[in-house]
C-alpha cells in the first residue's frame, strides 16, 4: 500500500464518542481506485458505526473524511452521496411500496432546480431513463421491473439495493454485509457481481462476518475490535495475523 | 340548465378539492397536516383584501395569494422539519387555531364580524382552478420530483444516502401545499361573498383530511372523490342530513379498517395502465 | 383584582389539567393522540349534567360523567386502537378523530346544538375571605380535581397496576418480554383517561352553567396545548402546565384582549414542541441520534 496513487477514500484518525463511550478510536484507512476493500471484526467492533461517519450520518469527534482528496467530514448525507459514495444497509432498506423500477430511477442523479424533475420523467430525461434501463439489464432484474421490491425474495431485494445505490453513479460503494443470510449459490453472485462492479471502475468498501467470501474477494483487509483498528493487510497477511486470531477465537468461546 | 343549487353544489366540491390536495401533497411526504385551513384562511383574506380594498383582479390576487402562503409555508415548513407524525401533527394543528385567532382580532379586516364586499364568481371559473390544479398535481405524480417526495416519506436516510436532499424536498411541499390551500380559500371567499374566522377552523382542515383519507390519500385523484363522496353524499341520501357526520366518520373508520389507502390506490391505476398498453 | 383573577384562571386550569392528563395518560403510555378525547370530555358534561337535572347529589353526577365517558373510551379502544396498534402512529389518530365526529354528532342530535343550561339554584353559595370570593362551585371544582389527581397519583405510583403502565410507558417491547400483557392494559389506559375527560367535562359543565356539543373541540383542542407544554412524554407535566395556561389566559382576558389568549396559548404550544418536546420542566431530551 504504498502511496503513489491517490486513495479515493481516506478516512484519517476517526474518533466516534457515544456520551462516555469510544465507539471508534483513532481508526484510519484508504481504499484506492478500482480496489475492495473489507472491514471485518466482531459484533460491536464498530463497523457500521465507521460506515455511517463516512456517509455522513454521525459527525466524528475528530479526524476527517477524504473521497478523491476533497474534505467530506460531516457534510450533510444527499451531498457526500452526490459527491460519490453510495451505500447498502445491512437490514435492507428499500422504499416501500415502490416498484423496482422505481427504484432505480429515483436514484438517478439529478440537477436541483430544473423543469425536468417536474414533469414526467419518460418525456423530460429520457437519458436517465435509459441509465435506469441499463442498470435493470446489468443487475439481472429485467424481469421483475414493476415489481413491488420488498414483495421480492430477501437475495433479489439485495440486488435491488445495490442497482439502487449505483444508479446515484457513485465512484466508492459501501456494502454492510452483502451477503448476511443468503445460501452459497446466491453468496457467489453477489461476489462475481462485486468483481464486475469494480471491474467497471468502481472502488469498494464492504463490511462482511463470512472470513471465507471477505478472503476471496478483498485485496486489502482492515480488522476492527471494540472500536480499535487491530490489523490490517492483505487477506493472507491477515490469515496468518496472531493478533486478529487471538480476537476472533476469544470472542468465540 | 344547472340548477342554482347544484351549482353551489359543484363549487364547494372544487373548493373542498383544492384543500384535499393541498392535505394530500404534505401526506405524500408522510407527514399528516391538521392545520391547512390556516393557509386557506391567509388565501382568503389576503385575496379579498387585494380585489375588495385594493382593486386588484381576481386572477392575479389569487396569484398573489398563494405565492404570500407558499412563503409563508416555506417558512413553517422549516421548523416543521424538526417534527414527525403526531407531533407534526399536533403543531399545524396550533398553527391553524394561532391563524383563526389572529383573523378574530384582526379589526381592519372585520375581526370576529367578518368581510364582505367580493364578487361573486362563476362556478365555470373556480372549476378552471380546481381542474388546473388536479391535471397540475397528476402530472407531477409522474415526475421526478414526486418519486423523491416517495422515497422520502419511506425512509429519509436510505433517501438522502442516494443523493436526495431531503429537506427541500420537504419544505418545498410544504410550501406548494400552503399556495394551493390559499388559492381554495380565495375562491371560497368570492364565492360565498362573505368570509368570517370561524369559516377555517380545525373543523374545516378536517375535513380537507377526511376527503383524502376516504377517497384514497396515494393519488391526486383520491382527493376528487373524497370531496365529491362529502358534498354530494348527503344530497342524495336525504335521510342522512342529520346523521351526515356520523355516517363519514363510521366511514372514515370503516376505510381505516378494511382498505387504510382510502377507495381510490397507485395499484388501480396501474391495473389500468396496464390494460391500456396491454 | 389580581388575587381574585388567579382564584378563577386555578379554576379554569384545573379543569385543563384533567383533561391534560386524559391526553397524556394515553400519550405517554401509548403514544397515540386521542382525539376523541375532546368528546369524551363533552359526553362526560351530558351525563353529569343528567344526572344533576335528576336530582341526584354532584359526586353521583361526576360519577356517572366519568364512567360514562370510560365506558365510551373502552369502544374506542377496542375498534380504534386495537386494531393499528402497528400500523403507523398517524393511523390510529385519525382513526379517533373518526370516533370524534360520531360522537360529536350524536351528541348534537340527542340534546340539540343549544347550550343545555343548569337551573341557577344549584350552587349559588360564595365563599369571600378578604379581597377574594369564591364560589361554592369553584372550590368544588378545585377540590375535586386535587382529590382525582391524587387517586390517579396512588394508582400510578403505588399500585402493581400502575407500574405495569409505567412499564409499558417506558418500553413497550422490553415489558412484554418481561410478561407484562399490553391489551388489558391499554384498554385500562384509555378507560382512565375517559374517565379524567368525563370528570373534567361535568366540572366546566357545572363552571359556565351550560354545556354545548360543541365545547370538546374548543377546550379539547386547548388542553392539547396544555399536555405538550408540560411534556408529551410525561404525565406529570399537566399539573404545572393546567395551572399555569388557565392563570395566563384569565389574565390576558382581564387585562389584555380576550381573543389574543389563544394565539398566545397555540403558539406557546408550537415552540414548545419545537424547542423543548419533553415540556417545560422535562429533564433531558432522550431522541437518539440517526439509527442506521
Amino acid at each position: 500500500m504504498t502511496g503513489k496513487q491517490q486513495p479515493r477514500l481516506e478516512a484519517a484518525g476517526i474518533t466516534k464518542m457515544f456520551g462516555g463511550i469510544r465507539a471508534l478510536n483513532d481508526i484510519s484507512l484508504e481504499v484506492l481506485p478500482k480496489q475492495i476493500v473489507g472491514i471485518i471484526g466482531p459484533n460491536g467492533a464498530g463497523k457500521t458505526t465507521t460506515f455511517n461517519v463516512i456517509t455522513g450520518a454521525y459527525r466524528p469527534s475528530t479526524g476527517e473524511v477524504r473521497l478523491d482528496g476533497k474534505a467530506v467530514t460531516a457534510e450533510p448525507s444527499h451531498l457526500i452521496a452526490r459527491a460519490g459514495i453510495s451505500r447498502t444497509f445491512q437490514n435492507i432498506r428499500l422504499f416501500g411500496d415502490m416498484t423496482v423500477w422505481e427504484h432505480l430511477l429515483v436514484a438517478q442523479p439529478h440537477s436541483d432546480f430544473t423543469l425536468r424533475r417536474l414533469l414526467p420523467t419518460r418525456w423530460a430525461d429520457p437519458q436517465a431513463f435509459r441509465r435506469a434501463e441499463e442498470i435493470l439489464e446489468f443487475l439481472k432484474l429485467a424481469d421483475v421491473k414493476d415489481r413491488i421490491a420488498r414483495s421480492l425474495p430477501y437475495g433479489i431485494q439485495r440486488r435491488v439495493e445495490i442497482a439502487r445505490a449505483i444508479s446515484a453513479r457513485p465512484k466508492l460503494l459501501l456494502l454492510d454485509e452483502p451477503v448476511a443470510g443468503m445460501n452459497h449459490d446466491e453468496a457467489d453472485d453477489i461476489r462475481r457481481l462485486i468483481l464486475t462492479l469494480r471491474d467497471s471502475g468502481l472502488s469498494i468498501l464492504l463490511i462482511d462476518h463470512d472470513m471465507a467470501f471477505v478472503m476471496n474477494l478483498c485485496d486489502y483487509l482492515y480488522v476492527l475490535d471494540f472500536g480499535v483498528m487491530i490489523a490490517q493487510g492483505r487477506p493472507d497477511q491477515i490469515r496468518s495475523n496472531p493478533v486478529v486470531l487471538d480476537a476472533y477465537l476469544g470472542h468465540a468461546t | 340548465m344547472m340548477s342554482t343549487y347544484y351549482a353551489g353544489l359543484l363549487a364547494d366540491v372544487g373548493i373542498l378539492l383544492l384543500g384535499a390536495l393541498s392535505v394530500y401533497i404534505i401526506l405524500a411526504t408522510g407527514q399528516l397536516s391538521l392545520g391547512n385551513a390556516g393557509f386557506m384562511g391567509i388565501g382568503a383574506y389576503l385575496t379579498s383584501y387585494l380585489t375588495v380594498t385594493m382593486g386588484v383582479p381576481l386572477t392575479l390576487a389569487l396569484v398573489i395569494a398563494a405565492a404570500a402562503s407558499g412563503a409563508i409555508g416555506v417558512i413553517i415548513g422549516f421548523p416543521a422539519l424538526r417534527l414527525r407524525g403526531i407531533y407534526l401533527a399536533m403543531a399545524t394543528l396550533g398553527f391553524g387555531e394561532m391563524v383563526r385567532s389572529f383573523f378574530l382580532n384582526f379589526d381592519a379586516m372585520g375581526g370576529a364580524g367578518g368581510f364582505h364586499g367580493m364578487r361573486h364568481v362563476s362556478l365555470g371559473y373556480i372549476w378552471t382552478w380546481a381542474a388546473a390544479i388536479l391535471l397540475l398535481v397528476a402530472i407531477l405524480e409522474h415526475s421526478q420530483i414526486w418519486l423523491e417526495l416517495r422515497a422520502v416519506r419511506d425512509d429519509e436516510t436510505a433517501a438522502a444516502l442516494v443523493g436526495l436532499d431531503t429537506t427541500t424536498i420537504k419544505v418545498g411541499a410544504f410550501g406548494f401545499a400552503a399556495a394551493v390551500a390559499a388559492i381554495a380559500g380565495g375562491l371560497f371567499a368570492h364565492h360565498h361573498v362573505y368570509i368570517e374566522p370561524g369559516n377555517f377552523s380545525f373543523e374545516r382542515s378536517i375535513d380537507f383530511v377526511l376527503a383524502v383519507i376516504l377517497g384514497g390519500s396515494t393519488v391526486g385523484a383520491g382527493a376528487l372523490v373524497g370531496a365529491l363522496l362529502l358534498v354530494m353524499l348527503p344530497e342524495h341520501l336525504r335521510f342522512l342530513a342529520d346523521w351526515r357526520f356520523a355516517v363519514f366518520g363510521g366511514l372514515l373508520i370503516a376505510m381505516l379498517l378494511v382498505r387504510r389507502q382510502g377507495i381510490l390506490d397507485r395499484s388501480l391505476f396501474r391495473f389500468f395502465e396496464f390494460r391500456r398498453s396491454a | 383584582m389580581l388575587l381574585q383573577q388567579l382564584v378563577n384562571g386555578l379554576t379554569l386550569g384545573a379543569v385543563y389539567t384533567l383533561i391534560a392528563l386524559s391526553f397524556s395518560l394515553v400519550m405517554g403510555i401509548l403514544g397515540v393522540l386521542n382525539l376523541a378525547i375532546a368528546e369524551l370530555f363533552m359526553l362526560g358534561g351530558y351525563f353529569g349534567f343528567a344526572a344533576i337535572l335528576a336530582k341526584l347529589p354532584l359526586p353521583v353526577a361526576l360519577l356517572a360523567g366519568m364512567a360514562g365517558a370510560a365506558l365510551v373510551a373502552a369502544v374506542i379502544e377496542r375498534v380504534g386502537y386495537q386494531p393499528f396498534r402497528d400500523a403507523p402512529v398517524v393511523t390510529p389518530m385519525l382513526s379517533t378523530l373518526g370516533f370524534s365526529i360520531i360522537l360529536q354528532n350524536v351528541a348534537t342530535n340527542i340534546w340539540g346544538s343549544d347550550p343545555l343550561q343548569l337551573p341557577d339554584e344549584v350552587f349559588g353559595a360564595r365563599f369571600t375571605l378578604g379581597p377574594v370570593s369564591a364560589s361554592a362551585m369553584q372550590l368544588t371544582i378545585v377540590g375535586a380535581t386535587v382529590v382525582l389527581v391524587a387517586l390517579l397519583a396512588f394508582v400510578v405510583q403505588r399500585t402493581a397496576l400502575g407500574r405495569a403502565l409505567r412499564a409499558v410507558a417506558e418500553n413497550r417491547d422490553v415489558a412484554r418480554l418481561l410478561g407484562v400483557s399490553a391489551g388489558p392494559l391499554t384498554l385500562l389506559a384509555f378507560m382512565l383517561s375517559g374517565a379524567l375527560a368525563g370528570a373534567a367535562g361535568v366540572l366546566i359543565g357545572l363552571h359556565y352553567a351550560a354545556i354545548t356539543p360543541y365545547i370538546g373541540v374548543e377546550i379539547g383542542l386547548k388542553a392539547i396545548a396544555v399536555m405538550v407544554v408540560g411534556g408529551t412524554g410525561r404525565i406529570w407535566g399537566a399539573l404545572i402546565a393546567g395551572p399555569l395556561i388557565g392563570v395566563a389566559e384569565v389574565m390576558t382576558t382581564a387585562y389584555g384582549g380576550s381573543q389574543i389568549r389563544d394565539f398566545v396559548v397555540y403558539g406557546l404550544m408550537i415552540v414548545i414542541l419545537l424547542l423543548r418536546p419533553q415540556g417545560l420542566l422535562g429533564g433531558a431530551r432522550t431522541e437518539q441520534g440517526p439509527r442506521v
